[in-house]
């Protein structure tokens, strides 16, 4: 018998979101989450922001994963470097999946490692073969070691590399292929990066693989120009979702269902009530699409 | 499906590429890597400017965050300008930014503009010994009747087992004055350059704990953190001041919910029992 290319892989427990709207956990709303426990689907974490040994982050995580589910969301694994993987923090990772059995583990297309230390940033790819089988390297490596299907998140970029020979949802598609790994697709990062090079952000959903979304992001950015006053959007976290990015959510729950949804936020962090609003405003997009699904069933 | 690279070019090696990149990230003197394009194939720096701002404003902002009365104390231009060059000559080596910053304390010591200020850098290490007691491992605090059963023959070979939050520190003026009243803890009023307080800093519980305490309580502990016993961390303390108190010391500990075990070194081979 041949084995086969990739073994099943064993799931974490719980291994998929609710399929409704989450918020960014940030320590800021620690109080208000555990006074009121608001109705929200679940919360997320930047994983290397609970891997300090102990204190009040820890404490009240657990107390949280109790009564919520959770997306457990690394920043910091470097997966598009050309250099190895860190091991160490590898298993860390494993550690604190270990510890809350989060609902789903997910990273980016990007690097931040380089012979100097570690940037604390996102920083873009070129799409060729050569970074094609690296990042495929990675994304089984990881997954083997953390023993869950990892979720791989779109970037939001402000440039392009001229030795790029896919285009990046090709390059997405082919990752998926070769990996199984499912998608966290970042609709304000496809609104980003759209409007940065001038393409068609609706062709870039269309040409996306959805069937392997389990999560989606919305966040807000801010307005720029660059030096040729051609807009240039950055990906700052700091604000309420913009308009545009909503309806392009619209558009992608009208093809996908309902999907586990997060409002990032991570910086000028408001008070709880304005993100909880937020997140109330993705479950009513995505509870009209269900509804007119279902009139769509009873007359159609 | 691949297509042709729109240089025409082979693509570079993927490991230059990224050193490029890093490289003029962390130098502003450099240009941006040739090949990096905008909408409409032309190249531009502004946006590679994006990245390079992310980088060093992100960690700028980071350290303004957690260092919040050395902020107040010098102001945001001259931090930042501060923070940028440390930024530039110390950028993160882990993943792990809660623990970016560490020699942050003593930049600041060896930066020469911030010579005037000779309180900023201990400062600076209070509030890099507070983020470290806040992310510290959890222990619970030994409860004083467990003193009960030791019995006084074992008394100097007894060892104390700290709470993992706690640290001591040393400082050459009134730095937990200072740092008290530019977090908002205490009003602002003179203070006496001259005064040298020594701190001690802890987490019992969830909160994190600042106590001001004599010179002698701080070589007392700072022995016991160095794994000394209980009766060589006395001899050190009196050396410091002979009217040091140590059950006074010892029961401030245990108040503080600082001390979490206790056992007892080897008999020191050396001396001569009866």
């Amino acid at each position: 018998m041949i084995a086969p290319m990739h073994a099943p892989l064993q799931e974490v427990a719980a291994a998929q979101l609710p399929t409704r709207a989450g918020v960014g956990l940030k320590p800021a709303h620690y109080a208000a989450i555990i006074e009121n426990e608001p109705e929200i689907g679940f919360f997320e974490v930047h994983a290397e922001n609970y891997m300090g040994a102990g204190g009040p982050p820890h404490r009240n995580l657990t107390y949280i994963r109790e009564r919520y589910a959770l997306s457990l969301h690394g920043v910091g694994l470097s997966i598009g470097a050309d250099r190895p993987l860190d091991r160490a923090h590898l298993s860390r990772l494993h550690q604190l999946i270990l510890r809350y059995q989060p609902a789903s583990f997910s990273e980016h297309l990007a690097w931040s490692t380089h012979d100097g230390g570690f940037f604390n940033d996102l920083l873009p790819l070129p799409y060729h073969g050569a970074t094609l089988r690296r990042v495929c390297a990675h994304i089984d490596e990881v997954q083997d070691r953390l023993g869950c299907r990892m979720l791989l998140e779109n970037p939001s970029t402000y440039l392009r590399f001229a030795e790029s020979t896919w285009s990046e949802t090709d390059f997405i598609t082919e990752i998926v292929r070769r990996t199984h790994c499912g998608l966290l697709l970042d609709v304000n990062n496809v609104h980003v990066s759209a409007t940065n090079q001038q393409t068609d952000a609706r062709a870039y959903i269309a040409a996306f693989p959805l069937a392997h979304v389990a999560e989606i992001h919305l966040a807000g950015h801010n307005l720029e120009a660059d030096e040729l006053g051609r807009p240039l959007l950055i990906d700052t976290h700091d604000r309420a979702v913009d308009a545009a990015v909503w309806h392009l959510y619209g558009e992608v729950i009208e093809r996908t269902g309902a999907v586990a949804t997060l409002i990032e936020r991570d910086a000028d962090i408001p008070s709880w009530d304005v993100l909880f609003a937020e997140a109330c405003q993705a479950e009513a997009i995505m509870a009209d699409h269900a509804k007119r699904g279902a009139r769509h069933a009873r007359h159609g | 499906m691949p297509a042709t690279a729109e240089s025409g070019l082979p693509a570079p090696p993927l490991h230059e590429r990224q050193r490029a990149f890093a490289d003029a990230i962390l130098n502003p003197a450099l240009a941006a890597p040739a090949g990096l394009l905008g909408p409409d194939g032309v190249a531009s720096a502004h946006r590679f400017g994006v990245y390079r701002n992310n980088v060093v404003m992100g960690l700028i902002h980071l350290l303004e965050d957690k260092f919040p009365a050395v902020l107040r104390l010098v102001g945001t231009p001259f931090f930042q300008a501060m923070a940028q060059a440390f930024v530039l000559s110390c950028p993160p080596q882990s993943p792990i930014l809660l623990q970016y910053g560490g020699q942050f304390p003593d930049f600041i010591a060896r930066f020469t503009p911030a010579r005037e200020l000779p309180y900023l850098a201990d400062v600076a290490r209070i509030e890099q010994a507070y983020l470290e007691a806040y992310h510290a491992e959890d222990a619970d605090a030994l409860d004083p009747s467990a003193f009960l059963a030791i019995a006084p023959q074992d008394f100097d070979r007894l060892h104390l087992q700290l709470h993992p939050s706690v640290q001591v520190l040393s400082c050459t003026g009134p730095a937990l004055r200072i740092w008290q009243m530019n977090v908002g803890d205490e009003p602002l009023q003179p203070v006496d350059l001259g005064e040298a307080q020594c701190v001690l800093v802890s987490r019992p519980e969830a909160l994190v704990e600042l106590r001001e305490i004599q010179g002698s309580s701080e070589v007392f502990i700072s022995s016991l953190l160095d794994q000394a016993s209980v009766v060589t961390a006395l001899q050190r303390a009196l050396a410091a001041d002979p009217e040091f108190d140590l059950s006074a010391n010892l029961a401030g500990l245990l108040e503080a919910q600082c001390i979490v075990g206790f056992g007892f070194a080897p008999p020191d081979v050396k001396r001569n029992d009866p």
